[in-house]
């Protein structure tokens, strides 16, 4: 595949915890987001994967310049994102764009599809001109499988797969290059879910599009993605291609989180190991000092409290992985039986 | 775990058969109905199924197919209006339940059969203590004193492998984190014996990680006490690592009903080969999806004929015309397909 379009560099987002009213003071960090570092390659999808709370929608913030990062760096084609203000931040947001999860809350009930769909423009004029805005915004309906004859309609005559795909129109409008999903798929029923992630994989196709996909359901993001990141407490814990990720992953978090998915086969019942994490992710107030994932990990050591460890490729690996002791291990379980 | 109770579904009326079993919790041709400004929706359209003690029945469907209002039915925490009741009786130990007086459901309800919610933070009170709220149920239905109780609670809390159960008690449900608080809510539920345990939605607003210890732990209390079990779910993945049975719900009817491991293997429904086949696998890469084309049907308005025939790759005209009944097909599974028989038998 090409170069990177989209480079992130120690990326960290820390958020202040203040006490009192009048004299606030801050008493501490939330460590959302706590040295990132990834490059998204044109044409392809990054998934990012980790359990609620490990920081992957405060990325998708930073990575949008919702918010400005703490420290580090987002570059799009040599450019920092996050220095840019005015006319160079509007051109640049045209190129990225956002799908959110909530397609009951991300769509204004007041507008109608024609409106919430021509709104890009009106921003953006020099994508299209005022007299063609109307034909724009039918061709995209049709581009998501939507009937342009419903332009007139408000967001609460559809269903929620439907609203999605007006969420997903509406990131298609200024034909970005990258499109950062945050859970698109997680609040639709499953039949719905499957036609969503089909005309994500088409638009691609079609378009050339990159994706930052991020999910919380390791089977979405292994059918989607061609590169798999997974977060934990505010970092990178691994991150390789889907193959070296899903067959042969090395960090210990990655290993249990496979292992706990269930696979819907009831055949597979008895012959699949399942790592059994104890407790909970610890505050991201104050993380776990060296690797944070000591807390919860079976082969912890005396090192990884004093050391962190870096995401690197290690001995036993072939993809970078912050573990001390990454080593393979057998966890999807596969149909030999 | 064989047999299978059939029913005609088409057959009207209310009442339901009334005929006596020796089934632990049977739904017998149950309808319910919303009646809204804007109409009636129909939304439980008879159905029928029951649970033994120590098996685990599965209820498969997505969002609008009734799987919770039959749970809230059984309960009798149905929203009454909108919800009415229309037909079909709820038996528990052949009794009965929608013909029972306030007084006889309350008792059967913890007792009897009790439930647990996906989402536990509503589902507890915010201003008492966790253990305020458990203790409470030895105080009012087994008349214990106050230091008894708490010893009690304590020992649930305990059961269901909360640390420093001891510590614990006196915490409010906002200082207990999603997997403790699910734990919690399953020592309330648990807390009185229940002989029935409805599981509605238990792990999904859960971490996979955590979602494995809840269902883990679910799976050991149910073997320990023999309890029967209803678990609600629109996960294929959870429901093929606990369940005996499953019953697949949609447009307000059981559309097919077979065991754990021929549903998987060979489903008998359109309907149920369109679920297994949208979901993405995590053990291997796969192409394009196959998906279930358009929309779970309008409620108010359910296509005449089979509910299930605008969406269905296999319509034919009879599909149209007649709703199809719950039919036994093969040994012990039943489908309500008109070509139920080519599916089983199909290669």
């Amino acid at each position: 595949m090409s170069e990177n379009i989209l480079e992130v560099h120690d990326l960290v987002k820390h958020y202040p915890v203040t006490q009192g009213v009048v004299f606030k003071k801050t008493v501490g960090q939330v460590k959302a987001v706590d040295g990132v570092s990834f490059g998204l390659r044109a044409g392809e999808t990054l998934g990012v994967v980790g359990e609620s709370g490990c920081g992957k929608s405060t990325l998708a913030r930073v990575l949008m310049n919702l918010e400005k990062p703490t420290a580090g760096s987002v570059v799009y084609k040599g450019q920092d994102i996050s220095t840019l203000s005015g006319g160079a931040l509007r051109r640049l947001r045209r190129q990225i764009q956002l799908v959110m999860q909530d397609p009951y809350t991300s769509l204004n009930p007041r507008m109608t599809v024609g409106d919430l769909l021509g709104e890009p423009f009106e921003i953006h004029p020099e994508v299209a001109p005022k007299g063609s805005r109307r034909a724009k915004v039918r061709e995209l309906l049709d581009l998501v499988g939507l009937n342009p004859e419903h332009i007139n309609r408000y967001p609460h005559q559809f269903s929620g797969g439907q609203r999605q795909r007006i969420g997903i129109a509406r990131a298609l409008a200024l034909k970005p290059e990258i499109i950062v999903c945050d859970e698109p798929v997680s609040a639709l029923d499953v039949s719905i879910q499957a036609q969503v992630m089909n005309l994500l994989e088409q638009l691609q196709a079609e378009f050339g599009l990159s994706y930052v996909f991020i999910a919380h359901d390791l089977s979405v993001v292994r059918h989607l993605s061609n590169r798999v990141a997974v977060m934990y407490l505010g970092k990178i814990v691994e991150i390789g291609t889907e193959d070296e990720i899903y067959e042969r992953p090395t960090h210990p978090y990655t290993q249990a989180l496979l292992s706990a998915v269930p696979v819907p086969d009831p055949t597979q019942r008895n012959n699949k190991t399942i790592i059994r994490l104890t407790g909970d992710v610890p505050s991201p107030i104050s993380p776990p000092s060296g690797c944070r994932f000591r807390t919860r990990c079976w082969k912890a050591q005396d090192l990884c409290a004093e050391q962190v460890p870096l995401l690197e490729i290690r001995r036993d690996s072939d993809h970078p992985s912050a573990c001390h002791f990454a080593e393979r291990r057998e966890i999807v379980a596969t149909n030999e039986a | 775990m064989s047999d299978i109770l059939v029913s005609e579904q088409s057959a009207p009326g209310p009442g339901g058969s009334g005929r006596p079993s020796g089934r632990l919790l049977e739904v017998d041709d149950l309808r319910v109905e919303f009646r809204t400004r804007d109409g009636v929706a129909k939304v439980i359209n008879g159905v029928t199924y029951h649970v033994d003690a120590g098996e685990t029945l599965a209820v498969l469907g997505e969002s609008g197919s009734g799987k919770s209002v039959t749970a809230q039915t059984i309960m009798g925490i149905l929203d009454t209006p909108p919800g009415f009741v229309t037909g079909g009786q709820v038996r528990f130990h052949g009794k009965d339940m929608l013909g029972m007086s306030a007084e006889e459901r309350r008792r059967i309800r913890g007792e009897g059969i009790a439930m647990i919610f996906q989402d536990a933070l509503s589902a507890l009170n915010p201003v008492f203590t966790v253990g305020f709220q458990i203790a409470e149920q030895f105080r009012v239905r087994r008349g214990m004193g106050r230091a008894e109780a708490k010893k009690r609670a304590i020992e649930m809390l305990d059961q269901v492998k909360i640390p420093n159960a001891k510590g614990r008690f006196n915490n409010y449900p906002h200082q207990f984190s999603g997997g403790m608080r699910q734990r919690a809510m399953i020592a309330m539920s648990l807390a009185l014996d229940p002989e029935v345990l409805i599981a509605d939605e238990p792990t999904t607003a859960l971490d996979v990680t955590v979602q494995a210890q809840i269902m883990d732990l679910l799976a050991e209390l149910q073997r320990e006490r023999q309890m029967g079990m209803i678990l609600i779910t629109h996960d294929l993945g959870v429901v093929a690592d606990v369940a005996d049975r499953i019953a697949v719900m949609y447009a307000g009817r059981i559309v097919e009903e077979a065991d754990v491991y021929d549903l998987y293997a060979k489903p008998a429904h359109p309907y149920t080969i369109g679920l297994i086949d949208s979901i993405p696998r995590l053990d291997e890469k796969g192409q394009q999806l196959r998906t279930i084309k358009g929309l779970p049907p309008n409620l108010m308005n359910i296509p005449p004929g089979c509910p299930f025939n605008p969406r269905c790759p296999m319509a034919q005209p009879v599909c149209r015309e007649k709703v199809p009944p719950l039919l036994q097909v093969g040994t012990a599974r039943a489908s309500a397909c008109h070509f139920a028989e080519e599916l089983v038998n199909r290669v």
